[in-house]
């Protein structure tokens, strides 16, 4: 009678220890940046390591944005974020309803070429498309960073929109057909409107990729002023000093946003990330 | 009644014709910045380019540079690293996200925290979650020596990021901390719709733990799998920022991409380094006709 109660508990502590070693490793690593975010110059340099700062120093966090152009790095990565996400969905919207509404001929290959696209690795992209942003003078502006972002983007858009629509029930079209609508009609004022929850997720998403991007921010954005964020904390440090405390406050500055988002919209996200690979 | 058809009938006889309009745009902005960048791309590695050397005219010398690739033995090297990165990382992710999956695959307390924590990794930039991860390994105000000393694991602090070795394991582990959570939820979303009734039937027929993951829960979540995988495979050979960031490419950390990136733009060697990353290219289309058979079915009844 008593094992009967006492395994179950075991069990679930186990349960829970395991759950809590798990979000504790994900966690880890950011709450050691935070602390070291508020640390005494001093303290981050301490051998061993200090956890806890004996005082709390928001030095650093001021420093980001005195003696790094932080803020306009931040906006860049926003004009370019967004502007991309809603190029890619305005443009990939129409085709996505195509791919997953419509009969046509050619549509499984248009759907594997539009996958493909969406793997193209940037390295392949690279250095044709910084030889077109030199010729027309677009490199160090926000339309030569969102050019290339659409490469990722809009097939990113239309593969994720594609499944959502298909997800739809069938005979909404024969319906509206059925009341006269055109086929502009139907797209607009019917499917746009029932896929609008699926175009945030998407946008969500698109969104996450296109502000973290890497090697064509990089590449295409040379002048300090027109870096986005993940370049702008990399270039951080100098030949002279590793700026230790400056990394973790701007890492702080970026993150909370993003853990913020994340918290209010996971369901959005998941169902977005979720819907590529599982549709069965 | 038989109007009312008719009406709908013109639409459906337009219905090809609609679905090209609705694409246009889009094919033609692909065409414009994906498909002819890396058919340039191609181009520029059958020519010798160096753009510091205009004087040369950039002759077409066919395929010289793909020749070198052979030659080179630091491409040779940085091939082989990734490979390795490629086996250990999405081996480690597969192993790490399938087991978490399968232990949170089912209703308690938290799970919305436990799931948006798991995203968070994911969310951030890997240039930041390099640079959180090369404090961690710091030689000597690292959380990690300190966490590894304290637990008995090393008598004394390391210097991780300066030997291969250290270099190799540290970046494995920063790939597999931001990607194996994002494995679990993916698996996790699988393994939520395996029915419940398909349990009950395998544990009714006397089958045992092991028995059930192999006959019910793999077959019912292998292709989620397989598509995850693939995913992170094609990602972990693409790898660059990471590294970058990290390591810079040193001490035997070289990724063909990073490679391919310096003679790009630090060496402005646009031919061979043009043909490395079709090399590149090349890998990730065949792994990528893996994913599309995978996916084969699924394309096909849309």
């Amino acid at each position: 009678m008593r094992n009967k109660k006492v395994i179950p508990v075991m069990k679930q502590i186990v349960f829970y220890a395991f759950v809590l070693f798990f979000v504790g490793v994900i966690v880890l690593p950011f709450i050691w940046q935070f602390l070291t975010s508020i640390k005494p110059m001093s303290e981050i340099s301490a051998i061993p390591a200090k956890w806890i700062p004996s005082e709390i120093n928001i030095q650093y966090y001021f420093n980001v944005f005195e003696k790094h152009p932080f803020a306009k790095y931040l906006l860049n990565s926003f004009v370019v974020a967004t502007t991309t996400t809603i190029l890619s969905i305005l443009i990939g919207a129409s085709a996505a309803y195509a791919l997953a509404r419509l009969r046509f001929k050619g549509k499984k290959l248009m759907l594997m070429a539009i996958l493909s696209i969406s793997m193209f690795p940037t390295i392949a992209t690279l250095s044709p498309i910084y030889l077109l942003l030199k010729q027309f003078n677009l490199l160090n502006t926000y339309a030569g960073l969102v050019i290339p972002y659409i490469t990722f983007a809009l097939p990113m858009s239309i593969w994720l929109l594609t499944n959502f629509f298909s997800q739809l029930p069938k005979g909404f079209e024969e319906a509206a057909a059925i009341d006269g609508c055109s086929r502009a009609g139907i797209f607009f004022r019917i499917m746009l409107p029932l896929i609008k929850p699926a175009i945030f997720s998407v946008a969500l998403i698109v969104f996450i990729n296109a502000w973290n991007e890497y090697i064509y921010a990089l590449t295409f954005m040379t002048e300090d002023l027109m870096r986005t964020v993940p370049v702008g904390i990399a270039m951080f440090p100098s030949n002279y000093e590793m700026p230790w405390g400056d990394m973790a406050a701007a890492s702080v500055v970026v993150t909370v946003p993003l853990i913020i988002l994340v918290l209010i919209f996971q369901k959005k996200i998941i169902a977005g990330l979720t819907t590529g690979g599982v549709k069965e | 009644m038989i109007g009312k058809k008719k009406r709908y009938g013109s639409l459906e006889k337009t219905e090809g014709r609609d679905a090209w309009i609705m694409m246009a745009p889009a094919i033609i902005v692909l065409l414009v910045v994906a498909v002819y960048p890396v058919l340039r791309t191609f181009w520029l590695s059958l020519h010798e380019m160096v753009l510091t050397d205009p004087g040369s005219g950039y002759p077409f010398i066919g395929l010289k540079n793909y020749l070198e690739i052979f030659n080179d033995k630091r491409a040779l090297t940085s091939i082989v690293f990734t490979l390795k990165f490629t086996i250990a990382t999405v081996s480690l992710e597969l192993l790490i996200g399938f087991t978490a999956a399968l232990i949170m695959n089912k209703a308690f307390k938290g799970k919305g925290l436990v799931r948006a924590a798991i995203l968070i990794p994911w969310a951030i930039p890997t240039s930041v979650s390099a640079l959180m991860w090369k404090f961690i390994y710091n030689d000597q105000y690292g959380l990690f020596n300190d966490i590894l000393c304290k637990l008995g694991v090393i008598d004394g602090y390391k210097a991780w990021l300066s030997t291969a070795d250290g270099s190799f394991m540290a970046l494995v582990i920063t790939d597999v901390w931001k990607t194996a959570p994002y494995m679990a939820l993916l698996i996790l979303a699988g393994l939520q719709m395996v029915s419940e009734d398909l349990y009950e039937a395998a544990k009714i027929d006397g089958a045992n733990v092991f028995q059930r993951f192999f006959y019910v829960t793999l077959p019912c979540v292998k292709s989620t799998v397989l598509v995850a995988l693939l995913f992170r495979t094609l990602d972990a050979f693409r790898v660059f920022d990471l590294i970058s960031v990290m390591t810079g490419g040193a001490n035997g950390t070289e990724s063909v991409s990073i490679y391919a990136y310096s003679n790009l733009m630090k060496f402005l060697d646009f031919g061979y380094g043009s043909a490395i990353a079709v090399l590149i290219f090349a890998v990730v289309f065949i792994i990528s006709l893996l994913y599309m058979r995978v996916l084969g079915d699924q394309i096909t009844d849309m």
